[in-house]
């Protein structure tokens, strides 16, 4: 326990602020703490949790995905088209989505293993090609949603039994433990579990860390680090594209809007760092940048219950970021050797 | 290929850059040419006017240079430059200009000291000074353009011409030849080159490396907020988000130059043609009304096919 917490100091310290952050948030509510608060939380929290994860990867190599937003936008676009009709239609038009996003992604590989560009300025490009392609999808924000969808994965297990008529409508017994778990929490407990956990434990998850670490001992290791790299930008696409068919669906809609997906992004990287991920890369994880993402929404969530001046809104905002991450940095001002700071 | 070959490797993007350029200015002809006849691209008052327009994102190009060659970026030009802008048409009259540098001293001298003491990536922590400028302007102006206009020596700086060259190109040439100065002429200069391309060796061979970060970051914000300046006299007034079509195009323009986003190499040259590449590529699709989805997908393979041409890194080894 105690070499896990100087292992991962950071991500310790992300955590207890959230839970301190989350709970007080809950003792300041007006009407106290509630599945339906609950479940309206993790709702607004589910795109841009997902999008932290998708930026985790790039990040942990030592580069940046700044295209992470537009690909959620494009491919909350191209859901919002095809998320309606028969269950079959449904099904597909989830898979079409999420392709799309891991094919945007591997393009992404691509590009910065054999273009051997560095990946912040080609993720830069190739984002607006993907706000290019969402804006002729979807020219004008609307789309096509199926209602069962959208209320079964916005709300609680009990209402997405009830919806498809599962487990006796919701009311069987070994489910009544489980009834008030918000969907969407699950949903995002389901991606780490089945899709982070075992990319971290192979060889090529391990290539990630080892190559923010230091490329050239991974090299010269015989890692695969090219086919890491493609696997961690093509996951980060598959990962955008869930946080982009989960925005399709709980909004039921679609928006190519340009300045979301920026500030999309940008809140990613926050949020990552909030985390405890190096942006240096190397150390950190899915689940540090989970926790950062949900600092940054709890964050949001208090200017609803205070008094709060909406014109204060933004500043309060950046002056926690600031903080945040200075606190997080102090360590700095007391190292002995300034030759240790300097890389 | 071979005449590509031919050419020096510092000067490959330089080359490139310029053609590309040309390339722009021939299918942007021949489309006017097809479609009415006439070829406005090739007119001087026409690339005058363009020119224009190209010294704001110019001069804002050049600040993020500085910050580029240190291996650091600035997130926060499009709040500095609208911050800079709003605080020069508040406090108007002859301190107007005086008041809107000050402030790019202070968001720079901030943004420095966060990124050189206290070691956060610049990244995160000049996005974190960008949203508490527009927090602090939304709080002041409650979120609408400030009624304040603009004092007459900023209308003339960014409207007014001299024997048909508008004044903000003269601006941009004195920002231009300053940097160039800077980046060739002093030990500043190539201390920037030191601790871009090592920062421990830069340290040890006597660099101050805190205070060379500070100021290249001061340097950006001045460069921003004078950006700002000729912004709101191009307007006649300041408005809320009149920063944010700035930061990527800047960032694109010094890339294109041929200035490494690691830092420690790159010529002022570069980002230059960077920035006309950039304003007249705007320029042609605008001509050629492209639709928004076109122009960013053309936007954005421009960027990677002219990277893939010149921008490519080594492979790594060892």
């Amino acid at each position: 326990m105690i070499w896990w917490l100087r292992q991962s100091w950071t991500f310790a310290g992300a955590l207890v602020l959230f839970v301190a952050l989350f709970t007080l948030y809950n003792l300041l509510h007006p009407r106290g703490f509630s599945t339906a608060v609950l479940v309206q939380n993790a709702n607004e929290s589910v795109a841009i949790t997902l999008l932290a994860m998708a930026q985790t990867l790039p990040v942990l190599m030592g580069g940046l995905d700044l295209s992470v937003g537009a690909v959620m936008t494009l491919t909350s676009c191209i859901a919002s088209e095809l998320l309606h009709g028969g269950p079959v239609e449904i099904l597909l038009g989830m898979a079409v989505t999420l392709a799309a996003g891991a094919m945007f992604g591997f393009a992404n590989g691509l590009i910065v293993v054999y273009g051997r560009i560095q990946p912040i300025i080609a993720t830069l490009a190739t984002g607006a090609i993907a706000i290019g392609l969402a804006l002729l999808i979807r020219p004008k924000p609307g789309g096509n949603v199926d209602d069962d969808l959208n209320w079964a994965l916005t709300n609680t297990v009990w209402d997405f039994a009830d919806t498809y008529g599962l487990a006796d409508g919701g009311d069987a017994t070994w489910l009544q433990p489980f009834v008030n778990i918000p969907v969407p929490l699950i949903l995002l407990f389901g991606v780490v579990v089945l899709v982070w956990m075992p990319f971290k434990r192979c060889v090529t998850g391990r290539t990630v860390y080892a190559i923010g670490s230091a490329e050239g001992a991974a090299f010269m290791s015989g890692l695969p680090i090219q086919r890491a790299k493609i696997a961690a930008f093509t996951l980060a696409g598959f990962l955008a594209g869930c946080g982009g068919l989960y925005l399709a669906i709980q909004t039921a809609s679609g928006n190519a809007d340009m300045v979301q997906a920026g500030a999309y992004t940008l809140n990613s990287i926050a949020a990552v760092v909030l985390g405890g991920t190096s942006l240096l890369g190397g150390t950190g994880g899915l689940v540090a940048s989970l926790v950062g993402a949900f600092i940054l929404r709890v964050i949001s969530f208090y200017f609803r219950i205070l008094d709060i001046d909406p014109l204060l809104q933004p500043l309060v905002e950046g002056l926690v970021l600031l903080a945040a991450v200075s606190v997080g940095a102090i360590h700095a001002l007391r190292i002995k050797n300034r030759l240790e700071l300097f890389r | 290929m071979s005449a590509l070959a031919s050419i020096r490797p510092e000067n490959k993007p330089l080359v490139i850059a310029a053609g590309f350029i040309l390339l722009i200015l021939l299918v942007g002809t021949a489309y006017t040419l097809a479609t009415t006849g006439t070829a406005p691209l090739l007119q001087p008052a026409y690339l005058m006017q363009q020119l224009q327009i190209g010294a704001f994102l110019g001069i804002c190009a050049a600040g993020m240079m500085l910050v580029i060659l240190i291996g650091h970026i600035d997130l926060s030009i499009p709040w500095t430059l609208t911050a800079a802008a709003m605080v020069a048409t508040a406090v108007g009259g002859g301190w107007a200009i005086p008041a809107a540098i000050a402030v790019g001293v202070a968001v720079g001298l901030v943004n420095g000291c966060g990124v050189a003491w206290l070691r956060i990536p610049s990244m995160i922590f000049t996005l974190g000074v960008d949203t508490v400028l527009r927090g602090l302007m939304v709080a002041q102006t409650g979120g609408f353009a400030p009624p304040d206009t603009a004092t007459p020596l900023m209308l003339a700086l960014a409207k007014d011409r001299v024997a048909g060259i508008p004044l903000a190109l003269f601006v941009w040439v004195l920002v231009s030849l300053a940097v160039v100065l800077l980046l060739t002429r002093t030990t500043f200069g190539k201390a920037l080159y030191a601790v871009g391309t090592r920062e421990r060796a830069a340290y040890l061979s006597g660099i101050r490396n805190r205070a060379v970060v500070v100021g290249a970051f001061v340097g950006s914000a001045v460069c921003a907020a004078l950006a700002g300046v000729l912004l709101a006299g191009y307007s006649a007034k300041a408005y809320q988000g009149m920063g944010n079509s700035y930061l990527l195009p800047a960032i694109a323009a010094v890339v294109l130059g041929g200035t490494h986003i690691l830092g420690g190499r790159g010529r002022y040259a570069g980002t230059l043609l960077g920035v006309i590449l950039i304003v007249l590529l705007n320029s042609v699709l605008s001509i050629m009304q492209m639709p928004e989805a076109f122009r960013q997908i053309i936007y954005g393979t421009v960027i990677v096919g002219m990277l893939l041409v010149y921008g490519r890194g080594n492979r790594v080894t060892a």
